[in-house]
């Protein structure tokens, strides 16, 4: 059994007790204690199922390359799924479950996924995406869904806040082992300005645990005291529980900050995101130690050995009594002394190699450790445990020599250097023959602005794996020179060992696991080789091998190794799968930091819009604007007050809040020619005075936007957008000045948040104004289409007379910080004219009414004017326009365009909002083939029916043919091809 | 996250800043021109491994295009210019051609 032992744990606090829960279960654990050694001080070995099989597992590492031992913490509105427990620092109260398992971990219905193993081999997905059809979505989906997966997505709205900070550094450390340390004093010596993360709540990585001797000190007292010294300097930061998580283009580093994961709910963020630039990266993460590929090597009770002394030594907890190492280097020596010196049994080491002749095996030898060499594991016994090993030969096919009992088994095959911040951003490998590792090419680094590198790794990190070999590659790193001398045993070299035993038949090879947590196996890998897989990164998603949460930080090496050796390649040859940022998984609420709620995005406000909100507005989001829907009085519905704006806006008077309209000034000796450029109508000619509609196409001749210009005087026009087009309009412009026509003399400004604009509508429009009183509105001074600078009630007012309804209309400008003194004066005058307040819908209704297209509705990226009878809003006369050569292109010219018409249903309903209308026949994907489609439909109070436009293929020449239209229900709704204009088709009211 | 000198304003501006605008010197093809002329300017463009120009404006700066010479694949920056000219200007083509000798030319 897993147990605390009675002395020791560096990191622990014994008097410091913490009380949690593992699946109901109450346990105790200490301060200092990670989730995963307090679990395994409580016998808690079985932790988790794996993913396709349900295979029972257990904590395999004592880092964040953990692949099984995940975890859902927390519970309600602070639950977090898939957490490992590895890297969960102990809290008192912390309540975790596991995952992936049903109805119980003990006993899961799933496992029988694990009998059936033969029929789920490496690229089942695959297989069955692809044949039978049926057999996918009615068979393997639904029993996929529910079997595999990791934890549940939380349910309740996230309780904690997270935030982002920034930062700056010429030196960025990322890894606070002695490496990151010497490689921080080194540079902080310098006077840089040097940043230091660590990923864990503590300095010093596992040179401790390794009982590393450092300038004639111990390795905690060498990391005390270089602490003590970083902290010392003013140029140097530290920051403990900070993941580097991504070097990304140009030296931009993203970390993840764990701050309140250890003390929920005591008011500060739970995380925070770095954002940092820095000048030259120093990466010293250190190694990974691999798994070796055994029959049984994911049986609870298997671990990494150098996690073992991890557990031991950190937190005096050993993973069993009795523990079998199995090797392929010296380091694992280390465990098996380790053991025997806390009291514990080791029965053997099996060592693969021929020999095992270096100073650590011959220290074991000497304490009376069985060493068994050119030896390896057969199969492990056991199912939810450990129960011991057969031992075979490494050499042979797997027959079994002996039988020996034990609870843990500790393995080791060889270090990789983890290489992902390196790699990020370009950074290459080598293979390294003596060590049987990718480690970084220093001379192929990440390159920033000025092609030079910009990360450097440092420690193990760069393939270094003894203390003296570390701390010398650190201080390198740093640009230093005088590196601390450390007293190290001579380490004889790793022997690759891909497989155990080397001869192993299919019946082991299917047990032997490569990725734990996405269950791939030796046999898998092999199966993808023989079914044609040569590419890394095919076989990678043919098997789903390192692409699970852990993204390989075990597999990859071993995975590409048996890969190299199934096709009789070199493992260089075969090279490495992509390594992309995170390095650890980053909450996400940590990437939205502040940006929720309020502040998701920022809120642009109309100067009206306080009034709005004290008089039952219903709003509506237009870009970052919100604009009122309608008003709704006590008792009414949306829809009802709409009806109710329609009608006394077409009867008496509406007040419109046009101030969102987009409003770009565009003035120059040139811009007369500018603008004839732009839209499609002519613009030049525009005498002073007067008001034009215009259009706006994008270079392939789609509309993008339209509006009313005005000019205002002989070198200034004044030119509306739509109200979610205003920036991205003034861009447009400023594109083509500054890109294309450089030369042209050409101001423009985006004037609309200057101006406040109230629209006033209706048969009364007229008497509102001359209520306000000042300048002269009549229809002689002030016709249809022009506009006028004046006052209004003592308002500065610059007034259109331009019309979006149909009705008599007046869009009144007024400087911005006036606008809402005007508006309340336009509502205060207008009372007795049964002057009430609008808004989008109602604006929508009218503009129906009358066949007024609006963008987003009746065009969508690919419509042209011509499609849309604005053929009179395109000049004949002009040689070139934005968009003309692009309308002139076979397809757009045709006859078989779908055109815009007027819709009425047959039975006055109203017709549903994209409802397609189906043709005769089939496509070539058997669906219906379809003749039009619904822009834009509404209940007309008006009209007392439903009304709406839609493009239908050669509409306007099938002007009264009846065509059916799709509804929700599946039924078909009737409806007459009629023209678009519905109200007032000559026009009359609106040019009083 | 690139960061990018505007030749304007002189500011060193992070990607957050710009706005991007794809392959730079660029002909314009209007009315007149063959349909094979226009769906080239249209759609047809480079996407190199290695130098590239490229248009970026200053959007939540000063507002200004320019084009930046960089390598794609090292993400090295040879220099920024004013987007106001219809070719390279020479010692932008110098640091290209310094730091690539193999490099074949902008077009
Ligand atoms: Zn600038």
């Amino acid at each position: 059994m897993s147990t605390r032992l009675s002395c020791g744990g560096r990191l622990i606090d014994r008097r410091a007790p913490r009380d949690f829960s593992f699946n109901g279960k109450k346990m105790r654990g200490f301060l200092g204690d990670t989730l995963a050694s307090a679990l395994l001080a409580n016998d808690q070995m079985l932790v988790g199922r794996s993913f396709k099989y349900h295979r029972p597992r257990g904590i395999v590492a004592a880092g964040p390359e953990e692949p099984n031992a995940l975890v859902g913490l927390g519970v309600g509105s602070r639950f977090e799924p898939n957490q490992r427990v590895t890297t969960t620092e102990l809290f008192q109260g912390l309540t975790a479950t596991s995952q992936n398992h049903w109805p119980s971990l003990e006993y899961d219905v799933g496992v029988v996924n694990n009998y059936a193993a033969r029929f789920l081999p490496g690229g089942f997905y695959y297989k069955t995406f692809i044949h039978p059809r049926f057999a996918w979505k009615h068979v393997f989906e639904p029993i996929i869904r529910r079997s595999a997966g990791l934890g549940k997505a939380p349910i309740d709205r996230d309780a904690d806040r997270y935030e982002q900070a920034y930062d700056f550094a010429d030196v960025l450390v990322i890894g606070g082992g002695v490496a990151g340390l010497q490689a921080a004093l080194v540079a902080g010596r310098s006077g840089a300005r040097v940043l230091v993360l660590e990923q864990t709540a503590h300095w010093g990585g596992r040179a401790p645990v390794d009982e590393a001797e450092i300038g004639g000190l111990t390795a905690d007292e060498w990391i005390r005291n270089a602490v003590e010294a970083l902290e010392g300097m003013q140029n140097v930061t530290l920051r403990l529980r900070t993941m580097g998580a991504g070097v990304y283009d140009h030296g931009y580093v993203l970390a993840e900050e764990r701050i309140a994961d250890h003390t929920p709910a005591d008011g500060r963020p739970r995380k925070r995101l770095w954002r940092i630039r820095a000048a030259k990266v120093i990466a010293a993460q250190g190694a990974i130690e691999r798994p070796l590929s055994f029959a049984g090597n994911d049986v609870p009770g298997v671990m990494l050995a150098g996690s073992v002394r991890d557990f031991v030594v950190n937190h005096a907890v050993a993973p069993g009594d009795r523990t079998v190492v199995v090797t392929n280097n010296d380091d694992a020596y280390r465990t098996a002394i380790l053991l025997v010196e806390a009291g514990l049994s080791v029965p053997v080491v099996l060592d693969a190699r021929a020999a095992a002749d270096g100073e650590l095996p011959r220290r074991a030898r000497a304490m009376g450790i069985r060493v068994e060499t050119g030896r390896g594991i057969a199969s492990v016994k056991g199912g939810k445990r450990v129960t011991g090993v057969a031992v075979c030969a490494q050499a042979g096919q797997g027959a079994v020599l002996e039988t020996i009992a034990c609870d843990s088994v500790a393995m080791s095959g060889g270090w990789s250097p983890i290489v992902h911040l390196w790699s990020h951003c370009g950074g290459k490998l080598i293979w390294d023959e003596v060590n049987a590792h990718f480690r970084p090419d220093p001379d192929r680094p990440p390159t920033g602005q000025d092609g030079q590198g910009i990360v450097v790794t440092a420690g193990s990190a760069s393939g270094a794996l003894t203390t003296d070999a570390v701390l010398r590659d650190a201080t390198n790193a740093a640009g230093g020179t005088d590196a601390p001398e450390a007293a190290v045993p001579q380490e004889a070299p790793v022997a690759a060992i891909w497989v155990m035993p080397q001869g192993a038949g299919p019946e082991l090879r299917a047990k032997m696991w490569l990725d734990y947590q996405n269950d791939v196996k030796v046999s898998d890998v092999q199966l993808a080789a023989r079914e044609g897989y040569t590419s890394v990164e095919h076989t990678k998603r043919y098997t789903t091998l390192g692409m699970a949460t852990d993204q390989g930080k075990l597999s990859n090496i071993n995975g590409l190794a048996v890969l190299s050796q199934a096709l009789s390649i070199d493992i260089p040859q075969v090279g490495t799968t992509t390594f992309r940022p995170p390095y650890t998984p980053v909450t996400l609420g940590a990437l939205a930091g502040e940006a929720r709620d309020d502040i998701f995005q920022p809120l642009r406000r109309t100067p009206m819009h306080e009034w709005h909100e004290a008089h039952d507005v219903e709003w509506e989001p237009v870009g970052l604007w919100r604009r009122p829907y309608c008003y709704r009085r006590p008792g009414e519905t949306s829809h009802q007050a709409v009806m109710r704006e329609v009608s006394n806006t077409r009867t008496n008077v509406g007040l419109l809040d046009a101030s969102t309209l987009g409003k770009i000034i565009v003035k120059g000796p040139d811009a007369g020619k500018f603008l004839d450029m732009l839209y499609t109508g002519m613009m030049s000619t525009l005498p002073v005075g007067k008001c034009r509609y215009g259009l706006m196409c994008n270079e392939q001749g789609f509309l993008s936007d339209d509006g009313v210009v005005a000019r205002i005087d002989e070198e200034t026009w004044l030119c509306h957008t739509t109200s979610g087009g205003a920036d991205r309009i003034h861009a447009w412009m400023e594109d083509w000045l500054q890109c294309e026509w450089w030369d042209w003399q050409v101001f423009t400004a985006n004037v609309t948040e200057q101006y406040a604009q109230v629209a006033v509508v209706g048969p009364n429009a007229r008497k509102l104004l001359e209520k306000l009183g000042g300048m002269d509105v009549s229809k002689e001074t002030l016709p249809f289409m022009q506009w006028q600078d004046g006052t209004l009630g003592g308002f500065r007012a610059r007034v259109y007379r331009i019309s979006f309804s149909g009705e008599l209309s007046y869009e009144i400008a007024v400087p911005a910080n006036e606008g809402r003194a005007f508006w309340d004066a336009c509502v205060a005058v207008g009372a007795e004219l049964g002057a009430m307040p609008y808004g989008t819908e109602c604006l929508h209704v009218m503009r129906a009414e009358k066949g007024f297209i609006m963008i987003g509705d009746e065009t969508d990226g690919t419509v042209i004017p011509q499609d849309l009878n604005l053929g009179w809003a395109i000049s004949k006369k002009k040689a070139d326009y934005l968009g003309k050569r692009g309308q002139e292109r076979a397809f757009l010219a045709s006859p078989d365009r779908w055109k815009l018409v007027g819709l009425e249903t047959l039975d006055g309903s109203v017709l549903e909002d994209g409802a397609y209308a189906p043709a005769e026949g089939l496509n070539a994907n058997g669906q219906r083939n379809t003749q039009g489609r619904v822009t834009s439909t509404y209940f007309s109070p008006t009209l007392g029916r439903g009304i709406a436009m839609g493009l239908v293929l050669r509409g306007p020449d099938r002007m009264g043919e009846v065509v059916e239209f799709t509804k929700l229900d599946g039924s078909l709704a009737k409806a007459k091809i009629v023209d678009q204009v519905f109200y007032d088709k000559e026009g009359a009211k609106q040019d009083v | 996250m690139l960061i990018l000198e505007c030749p304007h304003c002189g500011i060193r501006a992070e990607e957050t800043e710009l706005a991007p605008g794809g392959e730079a010197h660029l002909k314009r093809f209007g009315p007149g021109s063959s349909d094979q002329e226009f769906e080239d300017y249209m759609f047809a463009r480079k996407n190199p491994k290695g130098v590239h120009f490229e248009r970026w404006r200053h959007a939540y700066g000063c507002g200004k295009w320019f084009i930046a010479a960089r390598c794609t694949a090292t993400l090295e920056v040879f220099g920024t210019y004013p987007a106001q000219t219809a070719a390279p200007p020479q010692h932008i083509i110098d640091a290209v051609k310094t730091r690539r000798p193999g490099w074949e030319g902008y077009k």
